[in-house]
């Protein structure tokens, strides 16, 4: 991370209304400032709109009002180039193998097949993929199918790389070591991750900041720094730092935790 | 497999059951569809009053239901209806009856059923009103071919959907039974069936649809009576009145007992669904 | 192996039924499984048989041809278009439990006696089907496929032909195999009233004259074509659903 710096992406005043007989406030107001290169975990109640704050960062939806802006430049109903985003639900092409899959983006782009079959192979490797490379993803488990739509979003080399809840359908073991597949690709790479995630101790091991969000309307109550080094993985569970960093985040969540599902703070 | 592609439920908004919608865009497609269809029967009545259409063709929709229901009323058709009723009738239970049977011992029996895999499938992609001349050679000009036919139709229908029900009964609800000590008997009524319903109700419908069609189909190929044979009569002898009259009769019974059934189903699917 | 074992016994089962039938009615019903073999083959063998199947296969190409460009158009509009597809289907979905045999005197009256007529038959069954399944194949299609093309930066052109096209391909596939069947049902019912030349005519000409083997035979052989063709579709339905 450098201090200093210009922000990778930033998000001003950002709020999100869905129109309609009966407007939702979903989001905000938000103001976030997410540094190069670092990795940012959301957390925060369900319905609170984290996905929304994703969708917006993303290009996917406008925002209501404020603004928006990656590398410096306004992001404004499209998703912009160097932003590389994963959903929650299965994405991958039932149509296509595993290889085309991963291949889809770069061959839209019109890369060259050689650099194509050099990427596609570098990151089909890279998840663990290549006994599956010809197989369909109605052939593989959830756990496969996600990791085929970050190898899909890898092979494109995002700066920002956006997750929603990507490991919500797996198992904890599968999880942490997911997790620590994460960590990996982002020292490799070196890209800006942005995770949404409902698991408090996920986002307090990946993390370099957690943003807590509040129940709907969501907003930042809480912005926690872990400091932890650049080289981690998942066996910092056993440091005492991690407690600490978990309490402090379920403190603030409980409260909104307990009013989104409906009881009284 | 496909039983013929009917689907199962309509579009349905899922949630709980719901009286009928009076705000919102279930309304408003109700009632765009109550429009159109509407506006559909206005065209052609105005089409066929002002001679576009010529009057040896098509009569207009209010001759058409003032027709019926003076046949109706009279009791000229009244044998008719009571013909094409109990074949029906007949073929329906029969179907659903055998159906029923016959999905529960093929879902038994995991060899047989990947034996007939095949057949059923390929079942509904024969077109079978070619076996009803076959079918009068055997059992002669009666209702027999018809109840036959409607049988042939409509019972693969509702094995498929008692087999499709059967299945879908999660296993962990056996497991509950097993925890309760219930005998097979006990079991089947209080679990297997409930839990299948749903699917063994739109075989039901299935079946009853796929009688319908064949009986009337058969009526109409074979002259034999009924209110299909009604309506080839009538076409023969150039009364375009009764014809349309009786296809009129046909339509309306076809529409409104699949249109109560298709809702019963729709309401029982919304009920259980898991969203 | 076991599962070509269990393939012949149901054949088998078939063969002896049609032979049980044969026995207890008689010469005047149905002609014995050897028979019809035997007429089947003379029919295969010689022109005239062939000028009658031209004629249907015409009739149902043609019908096939419409139901399905039409059927996919339909679908595809009523599909993309929310509340007219919402305000459509439960219309179209009972057109199937209508007996639309009822509703051939009108098609006669409409196009006559001939080829449009029979074309007319095999549309109006075989359309619904399609409109049916590509209808849903386009309502169904995961709201976050289209979310991926957009994040992967696809025109809305791109999208249709990469994402959205495939996505519908297999409904529509077996949309178009339940077509298929129900047109050439259509289509055989048609030349049962509506024709002098093709299959359906011969089986209810042979009907008339009393030809039993002629009638026998030829309902066999159309029956054999069904299930072929529809066995050659289920296996292209399957491939196209990879494994889904």
């Amino acid at each position: 991370m450098s201090l200093g710096a210009a922000p990778h992406a930033t998000l001003r005043a950002v709020t999100r209304t869905y129109p309609g007989a009966r407007p939702v406030h979903a989001l905000g107001p938000i103001d976030l400032d997410i540094a190069r290169g670092e990795f940012f975990s959301v957390v925060g109640p369900s319905g609170c709109g984290k996905s929304t704050l994703l969708d917006v960062l993303a290009g996917l939806s406008a925002p209501t009002s404020g603004a928006v802006a990656f590398e410096g430049k306004p992001v404004a109903g499209q998703v912009p180039e160097g932003v590389g985003v994963v959903f929650q639900e299965d994405a991958s092409f039932p149509w296509l193998s595993v290889h085309d899959n991963v291949a889809f983006g770069l061959r839209r782009a019109g890369m060259d097949p050689a650099e194509t079959a050099r990427r596609v192979d570098y990151a089909v490797g890279f998840m663990g993929l290549r006994d599956f490379a010809h197989a369909y993803p109605a052939q593989l488990s959830g756990g496969m199918r996600q990791r085929v739509c970050i190898a899909r979003t890898l092979v494109l080399q995002p700066r920002l790389i956006l997750l929603d809840e990507p490991f919500g359908a797996l198992d904890q073991q599968t999880r942490l070591l997911m997790g620590d597949e994460l960590l990996r690709l982002w020292r490799e790479t070196g890209a800006t991750v942005l995770l949404i995630t409902h698991a408090l101790d996920e986002a307090a091991l990946l993390s370099d900041r957690v943003g807590v969000m509040s129940a709907r309307p969501g907003m930042f109550i809480d912005l926690v720094t872990t400091g932890w080094a650049r080289e981690r993985d998942s066996r910092i569970v056993a440091e005492a730092g991690f407690g600490a960093v978990t309490a402090r985040l379920w403190k603030s969540l409980r409260a909104e935790s307990m009013k989104a599902i409906g009881h009284g703070a | 497999m496909s039983a013929g592609g009917m689907s199962a439920g309509g579009t349905s908004a899922g949630g709980m059951s719901a009286p009928p919608p009076r705000f919102g865009r279930a309304a408003r497609v109700m009632w765009t569809r109550v429009a159109v269809m509407a506006g559909l029967v206005l065209l052609l009545e105005v089409l066929c009053r002002t001679q576009i259409i010529k009057p040896l063709t098509m009569v207009p929709p209010s001759v058409m239901a003032g027709e019926m229901l003076r046949l109706v009323a009279a009791g000229e058709i009244t044998g008719d209806i009571a013909q094409t009723a109990t074949e029906v009738g007949a073929a329906f239970s029969v179907s659903a009856l055998a159906g029923f049977v016959l999905g529960a011992l093929v879902h038994a029996m995991p060899r047989v059923r990947r034996a007939i895999d095949p057949l059923l499938a390929s079942w509904y992609a024969v077109p079978f009103f070619v076996f009803y001349p076959l079918l009068v050679a055997l059992f002669g000009l009666n209702a027999l071919p018809l109840i036959a036919i409607g049988v042939v139709f409509a019972t693969p229908a509702m094995m498929l959907s008692t087999i499709a029900g059967l299945d879908r009964v999660p296993r962990v609800l056996r497991k509950v039974a097993r925890v309760h000590r219930m005998s097979p008997v006990r079991e089947v009524a209080l679990i297997t069936l409930p839990s299948a319903a749903p699917h063994l109700f739109t075989g039901l419908k299935l079946s009853f649809a796929y009688a319908f069609i064949g009986v009337i189909a058969g009526e109409f190929i074979l002259s034999s009576g009924g209110l299909g044979y009604g309506i080839a009569y009538a076409y023969e002898s150039f009364e375009n009145k009764r014809m349309y009259a009786l296809m009129l009769l046909v339509l309306l019974v076809a529409t409104g007992v699949n249109g109560v059934l298709q809702i019963c189903e729709t309401r029982l699917a919304r009920r259980r669904a898991r969203a | 192996m076991k599962r070509q074992l269990d393939n012949l016994a149901i054949l088998a089962v078939i063969l002896a039924v049609w032979q049980g039938l044969y026995l207890y009615a008689g010469d005047v019903a149905i002609s014995s499984p050897r028979t019809t073999f035997a007429y089947a083959w003379g029919l295969l063998s010689h022109a005239p048989f062939w000028s009658h199947a031209a004629a249907t296969l015409l009739a149902f190409v043609y019908a096939l041809a419409i139901s399905a460009v039409g059927g996919i158009g339909l679908g595809l509009l009523l599909g993309l278009r929310r509340f007219a597809g919402d305000v459509a289907e439960p219309v179209i979905a009972s057109l199937y439990t209508i007996p639309k045999v009822t509703l051939y005197p009108v098609m006669l009256l409409l196009f006559g006696l001939g080829l449009s007529a029979k074309v007319a038959f095999g549309v109006i069954h075989g359309m619904i089907p399609v409109i049916l399944f590509t209808l849903a194949a386009v309502k169904n299609i995961p709201p976050v496929l289209l979310r991926t093309a957009r994040a992967l930066r696809l025109r809305p052109l791109e999208t249709a032909a990469t994402v959205l096209a495939p996505a519908v391909m297999p409904e529509i596939v077996t949309g178009l195999r339940v077509g298929f069947a129900l047109t050439l049902l259509g289509v055989l019912i048609g030349e049962m009233f509506a024709s002098q030349r093709g299959l359906g005519f011969l089986i209810i000409n042979g009907i008339n004259s009393h030809d039993v083997p002629m009638t026998t035979s030829v309902t066999l052989l159309v029956v054999v074509f069904a299930v072929c063709a529809n066995g050659l579709m289920l296996a292209l339905d399957r491939r196209v659903h990879h494994g889904g």
